[in-house]
């Protein structure tokens, strides 16, 4: 029983598991805690996602130096152990992941004890974190169907953190996406157990090594068919989007910012991780032309998304559905699967996460203190609330793709990418979906800065004055402003290890 | 429920067997179908069959929510907690020969020995966290949805 050297080394070994079990324990200790003072919970769940983040980044660094990490759980060796792994790719998105994780719940502290009644705090925190530790799970595994398991955490804290929504409609959303989401995993599991008939194996790599020889089998490519339909599913990819407005509209200011950043975007991920690690660029290229239906789909996503958003009158909807369109633009670059469309869909799954997490927040900091989620009665908003207004510009801004923002660097790889591919045809689209994004933006910038009060504000206490959110709500929504910019300025950073990873996922 | 003497006679006499018994499937988890989960269910069942025939009431006097809300992290924080002391005493998460420290170290069947002392004793302490949660998530699943009707 020596505490020696040794201890250190392991456990920094263990970095991979690290991640996924601090905020599982955090997750598990909150209700507990929480009955010693009603913020505990709080400064547990920031805790948990700060180190998972330190974690996270040094796993990054550790890959930039060394090359993939795997870890063997109870050291069975895979592919009978469960094995995790931390390529250039996933490193990418679990550090990703960590980080707006960490933003978000410093911002949510205020929202939270606003929003949730306050004998359900310990168990919000105890379902955020473990929707937390469910999302990076995803993306740290290695074994297909730990995997699924991982979802099914997500989805199912997720349907309680969404069901935790103020209005009763909240319960409506949750249970329309428990009833889709489940369809969603169910199609994914049965595609994993075909794929474990066909080959016997569960681990990712060992699939990769053994598929190829009966790529033409009925099995493997029903089993395809129904992972990549599960996973439409779960992103909300265009015709399969029905759950995700209600969702993000109805659920708490926190958790509309949390899954907005987070659970669609690793979806996304998974669904390039399966489409191009388990399975290869090959397959998905020339054996199944599963690409150019995807491009489709992505276009009708990005297109229809775009309009539908241009309609809506309450600013969390509008928001939902410019998720929609966004998330049309990463299934884009990993159906073009080029380097370069690869590299925009990889850092847009960054810089949406940015973005939307920032935009999300902003809303909140607005419901938090005015309680207005319609954009008509924004008016006037830009005089009362001007640093919380200024970040949504900047955040309206981006999504828009202007120059020096971030989002204009996913858009200018996208487009590159695309016309580098021989698609030139789809640089409209991306051309007239900036455009209605700038016009539905627009909307909402209009009023809040050049309209007259909305008689909703004159309603509120001293009309005239500024009345700014919580010191806490602000820095962090202005913090994450500011990295729309950083990032759009010195995109270096990102972009070369975005590059690295479309380079590992298309083998070159 | 005063007149229902039989159900409450029957089920004060069953009770204790029928949790004798999940304790038995727990314990034997490793070696025989069974474990955690099965012998938290049997466990679980049997007081919700306390609650069925005493009433509500008498149940959380006896099952307090405060109890089953410990019992809910508990379990997973002696699962998680086990792995953890497996990475602490130098191993992979969740290997438990680690746990045997420095006298599982070297030859012989003395080092062997705790070995497999140390194997079945973090597979012991991981089936009974299970047991823990499935019991008191099944108890406090109980209790909520016949909650509601006294709610409206």
């Amino acid at each position: 029983m020596s505490f020696g050297p040794t201890t250190f080394i392991s456990a920094a070994g263990s970095t991979p598991v690290l991640v996924i079990v601090i905020p599982l324990l955090a997750a598990m200790l909150a209700p507990i805690v929480s009955r010693i003072h009603r913020s505990v919970g709080w400064y547990l769940a920031t805790t948990a996602t700060f180190i998972a983040f330190l974690l996270s980044l040094s796993l990054l660094y550790t890959v930039i130096d060394g090359g993939t990490v795997s870890y063997r759980m109870g050291s069975w060796a895979p592919p009978m152990g469960i094995e995790y792994v931390v390529s250039y790719f996933n490193g990418f998105v679990l550090a990703v992941i960590a980080f707006i994780s960490f933003i978000i719940t410093l911002y949510g502290k205020k929202s939270v004890e606003q929003e949730i009644p306050e004998q359900k705090i310990p168990f919000f925190y105890s379902a955020y974190l473990l929707f937390i530790a469910g999302i990076m799970g995803i993306v740290i595994t290695g074994d297909i169907f730990n995997l699924y398991v991982f979802v099914e955490i997500t989805a199912l804290s997720g349907y309680a953190l969404i069901a935790m929504g103020k209005d009763r409609k909240a319960l409506m959303a949750s249970y329309n996406y428990l009833i889709l989401g489940t369809i969603g995993a169910t199609f994914l599991v049965l595609g994993i157990g075909y794929l474990y008939i066909a080959t016997g194996t569960l681990n990712m790599n060992d699939l990769m090594q053994r598929l190829p020889e009966i790529y033409d089998s009925t099995t493997v490519i029903t089993a395809f068919a129904f992972i990549m339909v599960g996973l439409c599913l779960k992103l909300a990819l265009f015709p399969l989007h029905i759950w995700l407005p209600n969702v993000y509209t109805y659920s708490p200011s926190i958790v509309s910012a949390l899954m907005a950043a987070t659970s669609t975007k690793v979806m996304a991920f998974v669904l390039l991780r399966i489409m191009f690690t388990v399975f290869t660029p090959e397959f998905v290229l020339e054996v199944v032309p599963v690409t150019k239906i995807l491009i489709v789909m992505s276009c009708v996503a990005i297109i229809m998304g775009s309009l539908i958003a241009l309609g809506q009158t309450n600013i969390k909807r509008m928001l939902a559905y410019s998720s929609i369109g966004q998330i049309g633009y990463i299934t884009l670059g990993a159906a073009i699967a080029t380097e370069t469309a690869m590299t925009g869909s990889l850092i847009h799954i960054l810089n949406h996460a940015l973005m939307k997490g920032m935009l999300f927040m902003v809303v909140g900091a607005v419901v938090y203190k005015t309680g207005i989620v319609n954009i008509k009665d924004m008016e006037g908003l830009g005089k009362r609330m001007p640093w919380t207004m200024a970040a949504f510009t900047i955040g309206a801004m981006s999504m828009i793709g202007f120059p020096f923002t971030v989002g204009f660097i996913s858009k200018w790889y996208l487009a590159t990418g695309a016309i580098g591919a021989g698609m030139w045809y789809l640089v409209p689209v991306l051309l007239v979906s900036s455009i209605m994004t700038a016009f539905y933006f627009w909307r909402v910038v209009e009023s809040v800065y050049f309209k007259g009060r909305s008689a909703r504000i004159d309603t509120l206490k001293s009309p005239h004055h500024s009345d700014e959110a919580p010191f806490g709500m602000v820095v962090t929504t202005l913090f994450l402003a500011g990295l729309c910019i950083y990032f759009g300025l010195w995109a270096s950073g990102p972009v070369e290890v975005a590059k690295n990873a479309a380079a590992f996922l298309l083998g070159s | 429920m005063s007149e229902h003497i039989v159900i409450k006679r029957v089920s004060n006499f069953i009770i204790p067997f029928i949790q004798l018994f999940s304790l038995y499937v727990i314990a034997h988890g490793d070696i025989s179908p069974g474990g955690g989960f099965q012998g938290g269910v049997i466990f679980g069942a049997s007081i919700i069959l306390y609650v069925i025939a005493f009433g509500m009431k008498d149940g959380r006097t006896r099952i307090s929510e405060i109890l089953t809300d410990f019992m809910n992290s508990i379990g997973v924080l002696l699962f998680a907690g086990i792995g953890l002391a497996c990475v602490i005493m130098g191993g992979a998460y969740l290997e438990y020969t680690k746990l045997a420290g420095s006298a599982g170290e070297g030859h012989g069947s003395h080092a062997e020995h705790a070995l497999h002392l140390a194997g079945h004793l973090g597979i012991y302490g991981i089936e009974i966290g299970i047991g823990i949660v499935v019991a008191s998530v099944m108890i406090t699943i109980f209790f909520e949805t016949a909650n509601t009707q006294d709610d409206d």
